[in-house]
């Protein structure tokens, strides 16, 4: 017993190193109950699969960093996706990197406007994302007039995700590209003005004022990544299933945020980092793919995925208050 | 019986790591006002704390009307008749005065609350202390002398004997201190006894008979006040002598670096002007409310003025936000270290560097090798006592953090200096560092604009005083001519006559 207590200890050292732990062992159960879960090619369709997630998880760390909150990105997603779709059906344009650079424009509008409204018409973040969460997802049914573009629609576009060019044959031209907004966010995050200065704004905004940061400013560039991440990843889950649909990635902001929370991104803003999210929403994927492997039958499958989110993040809520106390230790007088 | 009310003897209480007190005992007399001073870090609020049942002392006894008496926690010490008021009030904004005398002890009948009741009960407290508010007032529209007023009600709502007021006067102006003053002694008066927290030597000689000092978790000893003097009080406390508190060195005092004509901002002030000079220190003051804070947060692009003029070195200038004060080298030290000074929860040295980021990129990417460095420098200058540059801003007491506050103005490429209240909850002895820091900014050739509530700072300090009442600028005096009189007369000048 007390053996486990001074492991848990080393733990809550480092929320990171908890939430590794709690995946690995994770897996390993996974893995021993259905011996397929661990293959190349199982997680490559993990992967590919929950990119979506991923991808937006990055955007939503930068917003949770500065104490706010973004829900229509699902639905920025869906009016992304959707209209390139509807471009590739009608044959306006046909080439894949204009496809996902226009996604990617059209969340940058998004976001642009969610930043605006947030950051100089001083709206609550919920409230605004709410808001638009609504407009884009209603611009998206309007622009597709009730029909949706099929796989036969889209052309050589769905091929991309079905190929590896960019990962030098051997990784999933999706992944990669996920792989890459990691390594871009790590260090942006570590070791630039910028990164550094959003961790200001989400610590403590009257500070960063008076340390001569525009803390307006930072939030409308966070929110305009955020923007531009969903519309990637928009673009991108249309090239992975192969279909655009005005309700796609209905919901997904929920999926997106429980990612962070897990990853130990605090909902109060100032904490947080890529590796965490990069693991809460790895965890999450694995959650996903893994609830069928084990035969968990369909419907109790929301249930069975809440618990685990629960419970991982309160674990993960106790290593952390565990790490405070440490710290204020040394304080009290 | 005893000839005390309170006794507590030999209490030790440790913290993890930490002795917090060391054998400290303490007599209270009934009837009594009690001065407790010490440094910040002391050992004061735990003690305060082992009194009202917070903590549990691990070593010695105490003694109530002298019986021994072991308080399981904070609700024993209230029913035992002992309250405290504490420095930041922990009232509840939204509701009513009565509310907030009330909570956790309402009048309940039936399983109904009595409003009624309540709010005549509160009225007739409130009426007792003379204030000059209703019980149906919302908490949240009275000033912080007037909300500690509510506190005192509350103490009084549950007959408590012993009062323990911990630095009550922090945020008062003098008017209201003296109105605290009046109903502290109304309450010894009455036969209660007062345990007083103060950083003020003011408020011990106002009020105390005796005074308890401790130092670095011990005792060091109890005093009449009539018969210590302030050099030797200031010994016991910082454990050394402290030759002067105001080293206020001889600057030659150079051009003018800002001024503002006639600045308005439209219910806040009215027609500021003044101006301030290289390696001068400025004095602005008044009662709290008269609009310092207000105009110097226009200064420094917080809010925006509705018209006049603000010239930085001759040339107009146009502010739009503190980044743009800072790039013509306007910095400000805000007054609310925790609120809008540091980022608690990150290290001293990037709490330095965060205005001066820049200065530190290549390309945007950081070089932290330098950024170290330069923090390291900085902290170094101003002292603090810190054991690395990457402890948490939280980890320090108030008047280190107000160091590293400094330290990060000094890491900048400054011209005006404006300092909001720099002295505020902080102990003498790191009192006499900030001040001496301040010197050496003017002599460094800064101007500096001083904001201060208490007036031995202005007096000692400024090399001009400007005092303000009602958002409007009611005087000037220099450094020779001024008075603590004068200086009362311009601040409260206007607001007798019913204000602008």
């Amino acid at each position: 017993m007390k053996e486990k207590n001074g492991f848990l200890k080393k733990l809550s050292g480092s929320r990171e190193l908890g939430l590794a732990a709690i995946l690995i062992v994770l897996c390993i159960g996974i893995q021993i109950k259905s011996p397929s879960f661990l293959t190349p090619t199982s997680i490559s369709d993990m992967l590919k699969n929950n990119a979506v997630t991923m991808i937006m998880a990055l955007g939503m760390f930068e917003v949770l960093l500065i104490g706010g909150m973004d829900i229509s990105i699902a639905s920025t997603a869906g009016l992304a996706g959707m209209s390139v779709g509807l471009l590739l059906k009608y044959g306006i344009i046909s080439n894949t990197f204009l496809g996902i650079l226009l996604g990617i424009l059209i969340g940058i509008v998004c976001g642009v406007c969610v930043g605006l409204v947030i950051s100089k018409g001083k709206v609550l973040p919920i409230i605004a994302s709410m808001g638009f969460m609504y407009i884009f997802r209603g611009f998206a049914y309007v622009l597709s007039g009730g029909q949706w573009a099929s796989a036969a629609d889209l052309g050589t576009f769905k091929d991309f995700a079905l190929t590896s060019y960019l990962g030098f044959g051997v990784i999933n031209n999706v992944i990669m590209i996920v792989i890459v907004c990691y390594i871009i966010f790590f260090v942006v995050t570590k070791w630039t003005v910028a990164g550094r200065k959003v961790y200001a704004v989400g610590s403590n905004v009257e500070a960063a004022s008076v340390s001569g940061i525009n803390s307006d400013r930072v939030k409308l560039v966070v929110y305009t990544v955020m923007g531009m991440l969903s519309g990637l990843a928009g673009v991108l889950s249309v090239s992975v299933y192969g279909s655009a649909q005005p309700n796609m990635l209905y919901g997904q902001e929920m999926d997106v945020i429980a990612a962070c929370v897990i990853g130990g991104v605090s909902m109060n803003g100032g904490r947080g980092s890529v590796v965490g999210v990069f693991l809460g929403a790895l965890t999450m994927a694995v959650i996903n793919k893994a609830l069928p492997l084990v035969g968990i039958d369909s419907i109790a499958q929301n249930t069975v995925q809440g618990v685990i989110i629960l419970a991982v993040i309160v674990l993960n809520v106790l290593t952390q208050r565990a790490t405070d106390r440490k710290n204020l230790k040394g304080r009290e007088m | 019986m005893s000839d005390y009310v309170l006794e507590l003897k030999g209490i030790t209480k440790i913290f993890p790591g930490v002795k917090a007190l060391n054998n400290v005992q303490f007599q209270l007399k009934k009837g009594e006002i009690h001065a407790l001073m010490g440094e910040n870090g002391a050992g004061k609020s735990t003690f305060i704390k082992v009194i009202t049942g917070v903590h549990k002392a691990e070593e010695g006894e105490m003694y109530l009307y002298g019986k021994k008496v072991d308080f399981k926690g904070p609700k024993d010490a209230q029913a035992a008749g002992i309250a405290a008021i504490y420095q930041h009030v922990t009232a509840y904004p939204h509701l009513t005065v009565a509310e907030n005398i009330f909570m956790g002890h309402q009048i309940v009948k039936h399983g109904f609350v009595q409003w009624k009741q309540m709010n005549d009960e509160a009225n007739k407290l409130l009426q007792r202390l003379h204030s000059d508010f209703k019980a149906t007032d919302e908490m949240g529209t009275l000033s912080v002398a007037q909300q500690q007023m509510v506190e005192i009600a509350k103490a009084l709502s549950t007959n408590a004997q012993i009062i323990i007021m911990d630095e009550p006067t922090a945020s008062l102006t003098k008017n209201e201190s003296e109105e605290l003053y009046r109903i502290a002694d109304q309450l010894r008066d009455e036969g209660k006894s007062i345990i007083f927290i103060s950083h003020r030597f003011e408020d011990m000689y106002r009020l105390a008979t005796r005074v308890t000092v401790f130092r670095d978790s011990q005792y060091i000893g109890t005093y009449d006040v009539d018969k210590i003097t302030n050099a030797d009080l200031i010994k016991a406390m910082v454990g050394r002598e402290i030759n002067e508190l105001f080293p206020k060195p001889k600057v030659k005092i150079g051009k003018e670096v800002l001024r503002l004509e006639k600045l308005t901002r439209i219910g806040y002030f009215k027609d500021v002007s003044f101006s301030v000079r290289a390696g001068e220190i400025l004095g602005l003051t008044g009662l709290v409310g008269a609009g310092r804070t207000e105009v110097v947060e226009s200064v420094f692009g917080v809010t925006h003025p509705d018209s006049g003029k603000i010239y930085l070195e001759g040339k107009e200038v146009h502010i739009k936000q503190p980044s743009d004060a800072m790039e013509l080298g306007i910095g400000l030290l805000p007054e609310d270290r925790q609120k809008s000074g540091l980022i608690m929860s990150w290290g001293l040295g990037r709490n330095v560097t965060l205005p001066t980021l820049a200065n530190y990129a290549k390309n945007s990417f950081l070089d932290e090798a330098k950024e170290r460095e330069v923090a390291k420098k900085y902290l170094e200058e101003v002292d603090t006592k810190a054991v690395t540059i990457f402890d948490p801003a939280s980890s320090l007491s108030g008047g280190n953090q107000q160091k590293v506050v400094v330290a990060r103005t000094l890491a900048q490429d400054l011209k005006v200096v404006i300092m909001d209240e720099p002295t505020k909850g902080v102990d003498v002895g790191a009192k006499a560092e900030i001040y001496d820091i301040m010197g050496q900014l003017a002599q460094k050739g800064y101007a500096i604009i001083l904001i201060s509530s208490e007036m031995p700072e202005i007096l000692g300090m400024s090399d001009r005083i400007i005092i303000m009442c009602n958002g409007k600028v009611t005087g000037e005096l220099s450094r020779e001519e001024a008075t603590q009189e004068q200086i009362l007369e311009f601040a409260m000048e206007k607001s007798e006559k019913g204000g602008r």
